[in-house]
């Protein structure tokens, strides 16, 4: 809960409304303007074109473009190309409409309901995974007697069988929307079932399943001309894939009949899921870019003042990232600190403060997207800034290690706790498989886990929350690091845990003779653990001290005032229930400080 | 483990029953239709009856499916109703055609989708920019026109390859190899396009995940990160699309077999419907549903094994 | 004592066990406690606890297995959905996170008359309370209009606790509703909460793990150990002079702000820990 985001606080402009970005958005406004063309160009083609789509014409087999009223040409049964095309549109576009809208009313409608209602989720899962074992195409084909080829019908079917898409895609949406507290917090305040999935479900919905039509569109319109071109249905129909079928069989006599209709049903296609990754854009937001692993952009260390013969030196540091506007933001500005070995400083501050950057600056691993824009960290006299991955990496786990805040998700869930921790272990000291195994085994010993052996084998989700930090602490420690970094080291636990993992970290220093950094928002923790407190505030440090100069004469005004928030011993409500039964305002009134 | 395989064989033949059945029930009023094909135009109305009494098909419908359904589980398919071959021999002929183009198909699309999606997930930039546009293009057009563009392209044009027609790999494996090239490169564009978004997308989410970050603060190289810890958790999704794949492959090698005039399931399954041959119709249903139902059980073990939350045995 | 506002008495719950022929898992083992008219109590507890249980339970989103729960001498401990949505005039609820109790695509205005016109206002009069709503929780009148993103936890939390506040109920359960808050938020909000309960008399039922917090707010607090209520009593004497081990070892637990008292704390619960077992000290 107490993740710094670096992205800052939420800006009111971007509250526009979801038209009006796409309108900006040319992918979307070039690809909507080409369908609603080619579709106009359907529906007036009795207007466009001369002949009908049948009307064959023993004097223009296979004629040429620009012959008169025939301005593609005709084909190898003297049909007007120009008209076909025009009404294959129509064909796709009933198409798309019937196999669209039938996947969606299906979809749509059984998720919401499976979604929503667990005791029907099992009975709609069934049926969709029965409807997905159908390979679609094969079966259109195989149900021709009874379909008799109309494309219409066939495209009818074709849509239950899109259904388990479109039904996925809002089933998880529904679950997981059904499991947010505000749609709790609705059905606390009197909401009935329907207004709760009109009202506060089916918006989640909304954007996945336009971008989903877009793409079931396409795919119609796509098996259609498919079909058509296996030569399901009747010649008379005209249709992109009959008329590729045609113009496949002429391809050595009349090459462009094959690509007239290629190049509309590919327009259209391709329009349709440019379209659909347009919305997706606009609706969802930027596509997820990645960025590359360990690359990080870091200024030149600037020159400092080189006096110091502490353990850990941080001058001047600051980190920003980027905003989508592409200029920088600073989260981090100027940070100074100093940590002797053996030493533990606490890192205070609020969410935002920047402290979390700040340790993760030291051990490099930033998100690749920040840059460092000035300052310098050495370790033990040693610049850090500006290593290569591999440098830091010859570091990490030997000179500098890191205990996380959340136990779960810094664990990989697919492998068992011990191969991750012999993993690490190897890489950083290169010791024998047999070797890293034993030390793993006597190092969960250590940190306490009653049995290292069951616990070595198992994976993470089964074992408990402590257990967990347990094991990360066992996979920090478990070089002798000259300096740990804790993020929050014990924040998702328990109190009484957290007591107990106290001890063990301050155990484990005396031992190792460890320095180390605490980043936490905790002041009881700090007072528990740290010899020196720095209290961060958007991104400086704006007080250092000893733990006894900070809690007892705090200068700055911020201290003061985060020292005065926290609720301390002498805090107790004295004040009677409004409507105080007599017997509870007695047993207060035994207690009247505040 | 077996108990959960069995099960989950079980649920399959249910499955399988239950798609048969219904392409049964759905077949059913157009049986008259398919009497009088048989017989040829212009016969009595008498002649069909006794036809159709001849053919057992003037019984109850469902009485008829279970006939079918008791020779199908002795192994039995029935003959066709036109060429009088056996249903189960020749089905298992043409499948194997399709299949050996399907297969070498998924196994190309996973080792290309792989290697791209990981590597423009962790390299970003250009690598990442080339392997969305070529995913995108995939995604644009129907694999219809891929197959006719690479027709004219590399077997009319530049002669490269043969345009047309199957060299079963029994007789000559170079010569498959040849024959099966153009199809499976068309039927590959679409294909690697959707796997691809799908390894990006799930390996640039896992990679972002705090356990990476960890794994990389006790000294273990991100090269091992991404391969053994982020791309093993990004299989899943991955796999779930791939089954997807695997049927939609199947629908799409009915078309490329039909430009490249391959004598595959989808022809045969094509000319059967178009002949109402029944029996036919029937052990296709049953094979491609069986096929499915196998390709979906594969990919859940291999999910459970490779995510150990995910252990439902 | 008059009855109390509300009465759980031996409340019981289980969920269906995960996975083939599992039995059920009972969370809550026969759970009593009582809440009077215009009182705070503090329900502290650990993550298993099964404190959040109880809450859901009185709110109608968990079904007891066992039990009963009596509000304003009416048994509502498993009531038919009409009747429970009637309720919602009465119970209201405050969630831990700010963040996903608020429909991120409506904007506070129609999240604050929602509960008002689903009770029969018409959409003008919801207007109108709206602003007086948003007064009392400290917020700008203008914030109707905006969506919830546009807000801080701290603002968040106050729109949430606005919403509890809409139909003027009698007791909200507030569900670790400062947890997900910064420190200096945190008191402001605690603050809030009681000013509002000075002045309405509404009752609270304080689920926390934080034991500062709870004896901040409440006037009784009850502590709940795996299922279990293990102790309840007026708050400064369960922070102060704990009898059950348990309450014991969380009030040692507790990290005091203060290095020399911590200190002291800290040497007196190790001392505790090894007395409590000797063969490992």
């Amino acid at each position: 809960m107490t993740a710094e985001t670096p992205t800052g606080r939420p800006d009111p402009r971007r509250r526009r409304s979801t038209a009006h970005k796409l309108l900006r958005d040319p992918q979307a406004v070039v690809t909507a303007g080409l369908l609603l063309f080619i579709v106009a160009m359907g529906l007036l083609a009795p207007l466009l074109a001369s002949h009908g789509p049948n009307e064959s014409s023993l004097d223009h087999i296979d004629a040429g473009i620009g012959t008169p009223d025939y301005p593609l040409g005709g084909d190898h049964s003297g049909r007007d190309i120009w008209a076909r095309l025009l009404h294959s549109i129509n064909t796709s576009v009933v198409s798309a409409l019937i196999g669209a809208s039938i996947a969606l009313i299906v979809g749509v409608a059984a998720g919401l309901v499976g979604g929503y209602y667990d005791r029907a989720r099992s009975a709609t899962e069934w049926t969709f995974s029965l409807v997905m074992t159908f390979p679609g195409l094969l079966l259109l084909i195989v149900l021709m007697p009874l379909t008799g080829g109309d494309f219409r019908i066939t495209m009818a079917i074709f849509g239950v069988l899109l259904s388990p898409g479109i039904y996925r895609i809002v089933r998880n949406q529904v679950v997981g929307v059904k499991n947010e507290l505000f749609v709790d917090a609705a059905r606390v305040s009197g909401l009935t079932d329907r207004r709760i999935l009109a009202r506060h479900v089916l918006f989640a919905v909304r954007g996945p399943v336009i971008i989903a039509t877009a793409f079931l569109c396409g795919s119609s319109i796509g098996v259609q001309a498919g079909l058509a071109f296996l030569g399901v249905g009747p010649a008379t129909v005209p249709s992109f894939g009959s008329m590729a079928a045609e113009g496949f069989q002429n391809l050595y006599i009349a090459p462009l009949q094959v690509v007239w209709p290629s190049l509309v049903l590919g327009t259209m296609t391709a329009s349709l899921v440019l379209l659909g990754n347009a919305l997706r854009d606009t609706l969802e937001g930027a596509t997820r870019r990645p960025s590359k692993v360990a690359a990080l952009k870091a200024a030149k260390a600037s020159a400092v003042d080189d006096a110091s013969s502490a353990l850990l030196v941080v001058q001047d540091l600051a980190i920003a990232y980027p905003t989508p506007s592409g200029e920088l933001n600073e989260v981090v500005s100027g940070v100074d600190l100093r940590l002797e070995a053996g030493e533990t400083l606490g890192l205070v501050g609020e969410s935002g403060s920047g402290k979390t950057q700040t340790a993760f600056a030291v051990l490099g691993v930033l998100p690749p997207e920040a840059v460092i824009t000035r300052g310098s960290i050495r370790l033990d006299g040693r610049e850090l800034l500006g290593l290569k991955e591999s440098e830091l990496r010859g570091l990490r786990g030997r000179t500098i290690a890191y205990i996380p805040q959340e136990p779960m998700s810094n664990l990989d869930p697919s492998a068992t706790v011990g191969s991750q921790l012999v993993e690490g272990l190897r890489a950083a000291s290169g010791v024998s498989r047999q070797e890293a195994r034993e030390r793993v085994l006597a190092l969960l010993a250590r940190v306490g886990i009653p049995d290292p052996e069951h616990t070595f084998g198992s994976y993470p989700h089964q074992i408990s929350g402590g257990m967990a930090q347990r094991v990360l602490i066992a996979g920090a420690v478990a070089c002798r690091p000259v300096l740990l970094i804790a993020d929050e080291p014990t924040t998702a636990l328990d109190v009484t845990v957290q007591a107990e993992i106290l001890d063990l970290l301050r155990d484990l220093q005396e031992e190792m003779g460890m320095a180390v950094l605490l980043v936490t928002h905790n002041f009881g923790v700090v007072a528990d653990i740290c010899d020196r407190i720095a209290v961060m505030r958007d991104g400086r440090v704006v007080e250092t001290g000893t733990s006894l100069e900070i809690f007892r004469e705090a200068r700055h005004p911020y201290t003061r005032m985060l020292l005065d928030s926290v609720l301390d011993e002498e805090t107790v409500r004295t004040d009677p229930p409004a409507a105080a039964s007599p017997m509870a305002a007695v047993a207060e009134s035994a207690g009247k400080e505040k | 483990m077996l108990l959960y395989v069995i099960r989950r064989l079980v649920s399959g033949l249910v499955l399988a029953v239950l798609v048969t059945l219904i392409t049964f029930l759905l077949l059913a009023p157009s049986f008259d239709g398919i009497v009088s094909n048989r017989i040829g135009i212009g016969v009595t109305s008498e002649a069909v009856r006794a036809l159709k009494a001849d053919m057992g098909l003037d019984r109850p419908v469902l009485v008829q499916y279970l006939d079918w359904l008791s020779d199908a589980v002795r192994g039995d398919l029935g003959v066709s109703f036109f060429s009088g071959e056996a249903v189960g021999h020749t089905v298992g002929q043409h499948l194997g055609v399709t299949l050996s183009i399907v297969v070498v198909t998924l196994l190309l699309t996973v080792a290309v989708s792989v290697t791209l999606g990981v590597l423009a997930a962790s390299r970003g930039g250009a690598v990442d920019r080339i392997t969305q546009a070529a995913s995108l293009t995939g995604h644009l057009v129907p694999n219809l026109l891929i197959a006719i563009a690479l027709v004219y392209l590399l077997a009319i044009r530049l002669k490269l390859l043969p345009a047309t027609g199957f060299t079963p790999v029994t007789e000559d494996p170079a010569a498959w190899a040849r024959s099966i090239t153009i199809p499976v490169i068309a039927l590959l564009v679409a294909s690697v396009a959707g796997l691809t978004a799908q390894v990006r997308g799930t390996m640039i989410d896992e990679l972002r995940k705090d356990y990476v970050r960890t794994l990389r603060t006790r000294g273990i190289s991100t090269r091992a990160v991404v391969l053994r810890h982020a791309l093993r958790n990004a299989a899943g999704p991955a796999l779930t699309v791939l089954s997807f794949e695997f049927v939609a492959l199947l629908g799409g090698a009915l078309i490329v077999e039909k430009v490249f005039a391959i004598p595959g399931f989808g022809s045969y399954a094509f000319d059967a419907s178009l002949q109402g041959d029944v029996p036919v119709i029937m052990g296709i249903t049953l094979f491609a549903v069986l096929l499915v139902v196998t390709i979906n059980l594969a990919v859940d073990l291999v999910n459970g094994w490779l995510n150990p939350k995910a252990r439902i045995f | 004592m008059a009855t109390p506002l509300l009465e759980v008495k031996d409340l019981r719950l289980a969920y269906p066990g995960q996975g083939f022929r599992a039995r059920p898992v009972e969370i809550l083992h026969g759970v009593s406690l009582t809440v009077g008219e215009g009182e705070t109590l503090g329900l502290v507890g650990e993550s298993g606890s099964g404190k959040t249980t109880i809450g859901r339970a009185l709110l109608g989103l968990a079904e007891p297995s066992g039990g009963s729960v009596v509000f304003a001498g009416r048994d509502i401990t498993c009531l038919p959905s009409k009747e429970r949505r009637a309720l919602a005039r009465d119970i209201q609820v405050v969630f831990q996170d700010p963040y996903t109790s608020l429909n991120p695509s409506l904007t506070i205005g129609d999240i604050l008359s929602e509960p008002l016109i689903v009770q029969g206002a018409t959409a003008k009069d919801a207007r109108g309370k709206v602003g007086e709503l948003l007064d009392r929780v400290g917020l700008p009148a203008d914030a109707a209009e905006r969506l919830p993103r546009e807000f801080s936890g701290g603002q968040r939390q106050r729109v949430a606790i606005a919403r509890a506040l809409a139909p003027e109920p009698r007791l909200i359960v507030c569900d670790e509703p400062v947890s997900a808050l910064d420190l200096s938020t945190q008191a402001r909000v605690l603050d809030l909460l009681i000013d509002i309960q000075r002045r309405t008399g509404v009752a609270y039922l304080f689920i926390s793990h934080d034991l500062a917090v709870v004896r901040h707010i409440s006037h009784r607090v009850a502590v709940l150990y795996r299922g279990d209520l293990v102790e309840t009593g007026p708050a400064r004497k369960i922070t102060a002079t704990p009898e059950h081990p348990y309450t014991r070892r969380l009030v040692l637990a507790s990290p005091v702000a203060d290095p020399v008292e911590q200190e002291r704390r800290r040497a007196e619960r190790r001392r505790l820990a090894a007395e409590a077992a000797p063969d490992v000290a």
